[in-house]
């Protein structure tokens, strides 16, 4: 195998047939190419996908206040529906499964929040605890909203780093204060959310309790988020059933009116994105199965015509008293040779394409894509025993023959 | 040296079965030069491919050196074809992507003998034919009296016992031809036996033995131009 004449053999016989090893070559090295650019795209629309939902918990159930559109118990369509902090407690108390909720009460339009002379417009949004967790909130600085803001009515903010800067420029802005349409409240937490929309950094959140009082909500909240841990989609829509039935039964309209309340489940989005995604998957897997057999039977033909096209060159060798074994040794270790050679070559090529199609490409839907190594590594592996043994039969066979017969072939 | 005593040999071709040579019996000497006539179809190259091993018989007994040749694998036959004999081919059989020197050394490669000193008496066997200046030189660059004097260097590298020729002047013109049978009569010279398959009779009488075949079986084996007739079994 590693006797170094032979190697020079089959190095002088590549050098003098360029076309055919390019051939062969650049079947192999097109099939792990394709492979590998396949799979890795595959990998990237699944992973943009997974990002979108990074934004918010994966597992969240959100009700807004809506409409009724269905005539009900004596009562006309149209009627408005709204929450209340009531609302809040009884479905705390009487859904099981659920494991964070908050409620929310969102001060919409202009908001002036200043501190000194630096004025800002922000959104702002009144909420429990738990909503950090349902939103991913990444608190860099201080603390999110805790249960003795919301008890105790206190004035305290959380903002964003974006916010933080529009203010404070340089200063410290923790335990520092901004004014909320000119009511002092104290910064206790600066977060970032890395989902990467410019709209949940323009954000002021405040405990929903002191926001209600402060700013005359009274006790109306606008959105009520659960997250339901880690319940399947099925699990989820039962919940979501559950809290429908109840919030019904409180605010008197038809269970099966769609517009009484909106309901979005992220599970089911998540787990519909997901199936379609195993969908693509197993497309892209069909599609790269299918390269890999067209790459080996493109090396196999070129192998059998490649051992065809040298029978009477082992004629000759014959002759000169080559053995069949060391005919059938050269052959296969050319195969071999240009195959691992061409299948190394398609790879890093399509791992290098890769690479630079990520620094390229950052679309919401297609992040990041990578390739398994393995898989690339296991496919040329394939390919290169695919090739040996498409050029070990007609070898085995030329090898086998009487020399004359070898000789006679033109 | 070759000593064959009723070789048959028949071709199968579907149902058709052509009995091309019917018992041959034949006795060559070391350093002998033997040319092999006939017309065509008569059996002339299966009996020499038969001789080089190149072929298989299928009854009859054949001696190489002593040794019985019959059903033998194929990794022996290529062994025995390396170190007792060598070759020339009416239309040369060069390796087309080789330049003449790797032509020339390919015999020693197969003898396991290292590259370096492959491609050094290979040099040797160039200046032999007189061909040292075209050794970079690709077969197709070669006209065809070089070609052949490089496939009996190629012949020679070995140091085979026996040359076996077929129709190594049969491609060739009539003073190239006279170049090529010069040089193996100097092989002959230094004691090689030598085999010529031709149907030339001026080529066949610059040989020692002329044997005439017809319709698969020796018809005449003549001596330095004396008629002698086929060799009987029963001598042996």
């Amino acid at each position: 195998m590693f006797d170094l004449d032979k190697w020079q053999e089959i190095f002088a016989t590549i050098e003098k047939n360029k076309l055919r090893t390019f051939l062969t070559g650049f079947s192999v090295a097109w099939g792990i190419f394709m492979l590998i650019i396949l799979q890795g795209a595959g990998v990237g629309l699944q992973k943009g996908v997974e990002s979108q939902f990074r934004s918010s918990a994966t597992n969240t159930i959100w009700i807004w206040n809506g409409q009724t559109s269905i005539a009900y118990a004596g009562m006309k369509p149209g009627r408005d529906i709204q929450m209340t902090n009531e609302d809040h407690d009884y479905l705390a108390q009487s859904v099981n499964g659920i494991d964070n909720l908050s409620s929310r009460y969102e001060l919409w339009r202009g908001n002036t929040v200043s501190h000194d002379n630096e004025f800002g417009s922000y959104n702002v949004r009144s909420v429990h605890p738990a909503y950090a967790i349902i939103e991913k909130l990444t608190l860099l600085e201080g603390r999110f909203v805790n249960e003795i803001d919301i008890n105790e009515f206190r004035k305290s903010a959380v903002i964003s780093t974006k916010v933080s800067e529009a203010l404070f420029k340089t200063e410290e802005a923790l335990d520092n204060y901004i004014k909320v349409n000119g009511v002092p409240f104290k910064v206790v937490g600066i977060f970032t959310d890395d989902d990467g929309r410019d709209e949940n950094m323009q954000v002021v959140y405040l405990p929903i309790s002191t926001a209600q009082r402060v700013f005359g909500g009274g006790r109306d909240v606008q959105t009520i988020a659960v997250t339901v841990g880690d319940a399947t989609a099925e699990e989820s829509k039962l919940i979501q059933d559950n809290l429908k039935q109840k919030l019904a039964a409180r605010h008197h309209y038809d269970p099966t009116d769609e517009r009484a309340m909106f309901f979005w489940n992220s599970v089911e989005e998540f787990q519909r994105f997901k199936n379609l995604f195993a969908s693509i998957s197993i497309f892209i897997w069909i599609v790269g199965i299918g390269t890999i057999i067209a790459g080996v039977v493109g090396v196999s033909n070129i192998m059998m015509i490649v051992v065809k096209d040298r029978t009477k060159e082992i004629g000759i060798r014959k002759a000169l008293g080559a053995t069949p074994a060391s005919i059938i040794s050269l052959i296969l270790q050319e195969a071999i040779l240009i195959t691992g050679f061409a299948g190394y070559i398609g790879l890093v090529l399509g791992v290098g394409l890769l690479e630079l199609i990520s620094k390229q490409i950052d679309t919401p839907f297609f992040k990041q894509p990578e390739v398994n190594i393995q898989i690339a590594v296991g496919a040329t592996i394939l390919l290169v025993i695919a090739g040996a043994l498409a050029g070990f039969i007609p070898a085995r066979r030329a090898a086998a023959i009487k020399p004359i017969e070898a000789l006679r072939d033109e | 040296m070759i000593k064959l005593q009723n070789i048959n040999k028949s071709y199968h071709m579907g149902s058709n079965s052509l009995h091309v040579l019917k018992g041959i019996d034949l006795t060559v000497e070391k350093g002998e030069m033997v040319s092999i006539m006939g017309s065509s179809g008569s059996g002339k190259s299966t009996l020499l491919n038969i001789i080089g091993l190149l072929d298989s018989h299928d009854a009859g007994e054949y001696l190489l050196d002593g040794k019985v040749i019959r059903e033998m694998s194929e990794t022996k036959a290529a062994m025995l074809r390396n170190k007792m004999l060598g070759f020339v081919f009416q239309s040369f059989n060069l390796i087309s992507f080789k330049n003449a020197m790797e032509n020339v050394a390919l015999p020693l490669y197969y003898q396991g003998v290292s590259r370096r000193k492959r491609n050094i008496i290979a040099m040797e066997y160039l200046e032999r034919v007189g061909l040292t200046a075209w050794s970079n030189h690709l077969p197709n660059e070669l006209s065809g009296g070089q070609k052949q004097r490089l496939a009996i260097a190629r012949a020679l590298i070995g140091q085979p016992k026996i040359i076996l020729a077929d129709e190594p002047t049969g491609a060739l013109d009539s003073a190239t031809s006279s170049e090529v049978m010069d040089l193996f009569g100097e092989i002959n010279q230094s004691g090689i036996t030598i085999m010529i398959v031709t149907h030339e009779n001026d080529i066949a009488h610059r040989t020692q033995r002329i044997i005439k075949l017809n319709d698969g079986l020796i018809h005449t084996d003549q001596k330095n131009g004396v008629p002698r007739p086929p060799e009987k079994p029963a001598l042996n």
